[in-house]
């Protein structure tokens, strides 16, 4: 009954605030006021449960691909829509798809979910299953520090009732097994051995020590990337178990690191899935996920492409550089500082731009564009112009390179400025729709 | 230069290029304690900040990194420590105690030194856990510091011997100066020390520590050259500071006064 009256009146408040054009988390938060247990009596009832996916970096990327694993397969998924990855977004996009029953139409939930609000939800919901991704840093003022986003994700494990899998390569992360319960299974994914000397764009190097356990070794059953020597296309392998070897594919988003993630999700599919996984479906799936808003997005600038990076940490922004850095493009760098950016901006330090330096900067911006570039000169690189104002700088970015390929490396809030106005310039799909749908 | 345990590091090329005088006013030894386990809120950014600035004002810098358990390097001139983790700490206790009379001797002699966060936390008296344990410091500073549930952040505006300084702050340890301590500055904007009798850090002599991440030395350049001059002197017998562009530097530093305080 309370259930009832909760969601219906979440679903009232999320009619006003679509009305209104509000944010997406106000409803999920008048619902969990009138009942903190919906969340159990919704998802807890669904007959695969839930499937939390978590760690500082690729979790949209992650979870986007393996709802499109799982769908493939055909299963009903429930799932967050992308940057709503609080237990009130969960909530929020439940509203949409649950009748007043509170029964929700779905085999599985794969939610996406940060590492602070991840153990708010698991006490209300314990995942069946966690997919636990890496351990780096990220909006520092929220989580303060590593070892408290290791011992979130730890006890996330803890929670898990069914299996978890792991990341055989961070050493924050491996370590979770000795954490999980009894009878709960443990499965693993990574990079291929071969590959081991790419690790590092994919890490914080300044944080790992020496002394740390070593990696892994592979075992059976263990999901790990092997690309193919063009860069683009690879396989992920599981030891001992060929048939099921997923690819060789080509994703449409690019970089290593959005390999690792899919070899993530597949590896998590394949343990959900057990013996009805097929390695073609799979693959095809893959092959058809669009990047998420933000990580990669292309834009058609009067025929020309302009490609929007958010950077958000120094791992993230390493691997950003190491994917795209010497590519000629035009490149822009726009740093804010709001809250949803992160506030400190000391981490750009951690960062090397040397892979900049050949081509130079046109324009930094942003509330941060002279720390910007006064962080460029610092690695040798050169800055054309530093312009605070997004708009301004966006308008002489596009008018100084007509017609070439150009590049924006951005912080949140600056990405969601930038793309709002180029939305209205060009056509494009307003954020939270997916270009997909 | 892969595992460069205590060996000295070059400065990249192109960033040596940004100079318009010659290295030929001589060699000076910066030394960073701890570059991995104490230095994760981007404070190696001052390392890079002093060796090229050195650079751009006619000298030679020589760049240490030194490792838990490493030989002390051949030669100081200047020595740089940043903030850290729980963890990364007691990864440094141990090799922080068995050159601890070399650095209380080097401090009392003028070297200068700045210490940011978890190692100026170090360097003080002790440190006084939430759970009431009391862990001693190198004593260098006189300052104390306690545990303590909440933390400060934010972006910090400070009135120093050095002129305005810009950076963030980022700590929960709640740190007093003993009698007689001088602060490192007045906060004009943000928490500092304790967040409550407004000071920032602490000095004495020539070793500064501070709460202030940024990192804090390039949107500070006067800070910078404060503490090579000193360097350079010791090292060299004389400090002859070549003409360095820093229109950038004083625009971000500008930048931040002036949304910080509103002038
Ligand atoms: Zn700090």
């Amino acid at each position: 009954m309370r259930t009832s009256l909760a969601l219906a009146a979440g679903k009232g408040t999320r009619a006003l605030s679509r009305l209104r054009g509000g944010g997406s988390a106000l409803p999920g938060l008048v619902t969990e006021r009138l009942d903190p247990a919906v969340l159990r009596h919704t998802l807890g009832a669904l007959p695969r449960g839930v499937v939390v996916v978590s760690g500082t970096n690729g979790k949209t990327t992650t979870t986007k691909m393996l709802v499109a694993l799982l769908r493939a397969h055909g299963l009903r998924v429930f799932t967050n829509p992308t940057g709503s990855n609080f237990t009130r977004g969960v909530i929020s996009s439940l509203l949409g798809e649950v009748g007043l029953s509170g029964r929700l139409d779905a085999d599985v939930a794969v939610v996406e979910l940060d590492e602070a609000h991840a153990l708010h939800f698991s006490a209300q919901v314990p995942p069946a299953h966690s997919l636990l991704l890496n351990v780096a840093r990220d909006q520092l003022d929220r989580f303060a520090e590593i070892d408290h986003t290791a011992r979130l994700l730890t006890t996330l494990a803890e929670q898990t009732t069914g299996g978890v899998v792991l990341n055989a390569d961070d050493s924050f992360v491996s370590r979770i097994r000795g954490h999980v319960g009894d009878g709960v299974q443990v499965r693993w994914f990574g990079v291929d051995p071969s590959i081991a000397e790419r690790l590092p764009e994919l890490q914080e190097a300044d944080v790992r020590y020496e002394d740390a356990e070593q990696a892994r070794e592979p075992g059976p059953g263990d999901g790990l990337l092997l690309p193919e020597e063009d860069g683009r296309a690879f396989t992920v392998r599981f030891v001992g178990d060929p048939d099921a070897d997923v690819g060789p594919l080509t994703l449409r988003q690019r970089g290593l690191a959005a390999m690792i993630n899919a070899t993530a999700a597949t590896a998590t599919a394949r343990h959900l899935l057990g013996p009805s996984f097929s390695a073609p479906t799979a693959a095809r799936a893959l092959e058809a996920v669009a990047p998420p808003f933000g990580r990669g997005e292309v834009i058609d600038v009067d025929g020309a492409p302009l490609e929007l990076v958010l950077v958000k940490n120094p791992a993230g922004f390493t691997v950003a550089l190491g994917t795209y850095g010497t590519e000629p493009v035009a490149t822009m760098v726009a740093i804010n500082d709001n809250y949803a950016d992160g506030r400190d901006v000391s981490w750009l330090y951690d960062v090397s731009f040397d892979s900049l330096r050949e081509r130079g900067v046109a324009l930094t911006s942003g509330v941060r564009a002279w720390d910007m570039a006064l962080r460029l000169r610092y690695d040798g690189v050169e800055v054309d112009h530093v312009e605070q104002d997004l708009d301004v700088a966006l308008d002489r970015f596009l008018g100084d390179h007509r017609g070439r390929p150009m590049r924006i490396f951005c912080t949140y809030t600056a990405m969601m400025h930038l793309r709002r106005r180029l939305a209205d310039r060009f056509a494009l799909a307003r954020f939270g729709e997916d270009p997909d749908a | 230069m892969s595992e460069d345990r205590g060996v000295a590091q070059a400065l990249p090329d192109d960033v040596a290029a940004l100079a318009d005088v010659p290295a030929d006013k001589g060699e000076v030894h910066v030394v960073h304690l701890y570059p991995r386990e104490m230095s994760i809120y981007g404070d190696l950014g001052n390392t890079r900040c002093l060796a090229a600035r050195l650079r751009w004002h006619g000298y030679r810098p020589v760049v240490h990194d030194h490792h838990p358990g490493a030989p002390w390097p051949e030669r100081a001139d200047i020595i740089l420590g940043g903030g850290g983790q729980d963890s990364g700490q007691v990864r440094v206790t141990e090799d922080l105690a068995r050159h601890a009379d070399r650095l209380r001797e080097l401090a009392l002699d003028g070297l200068p030194m700045l210490m940011i966060c978890g190692m100026y936390q170090l360097f003080g008296e002790a440190f006084i856990t939430v759970e009431g344990q009391r862990l001693p410091g190198l004593g260098i500073l006189d300052v104390t510091t306690r545990g303590n549930a909440t933390r400060m952040i934010g972006p910090v505006v400070l009135d120093t011997d050095f002129g305005s300084v810009v950076g963030y702050e980022n700590h929960s340890g709640s740190t007093v100066l003993g009698e007689g301590q001088q602060p490192f500055g007045r906060v004009r904007h943000g928490r500092g020390n304790n967040g409550s009798d407004g000071h920032e850090g602490a000095r004495t002599g020539n070793v500064v520590g501070s709460y202030l991440h940024g990192p804090v030395l390039p949107a500070n350049p006067a800070l910078a050259d404060g503490l090579l001059e000193v360097a350079a002197r010791r090292a060299t017998g004389g400090w002859f500071p070549a003409e360095v562009d820093d229109t950038v530097a004083d625009r971000a530093h500008r930048a931040q006064v002036r949304r910080l305080l509103g002038s």
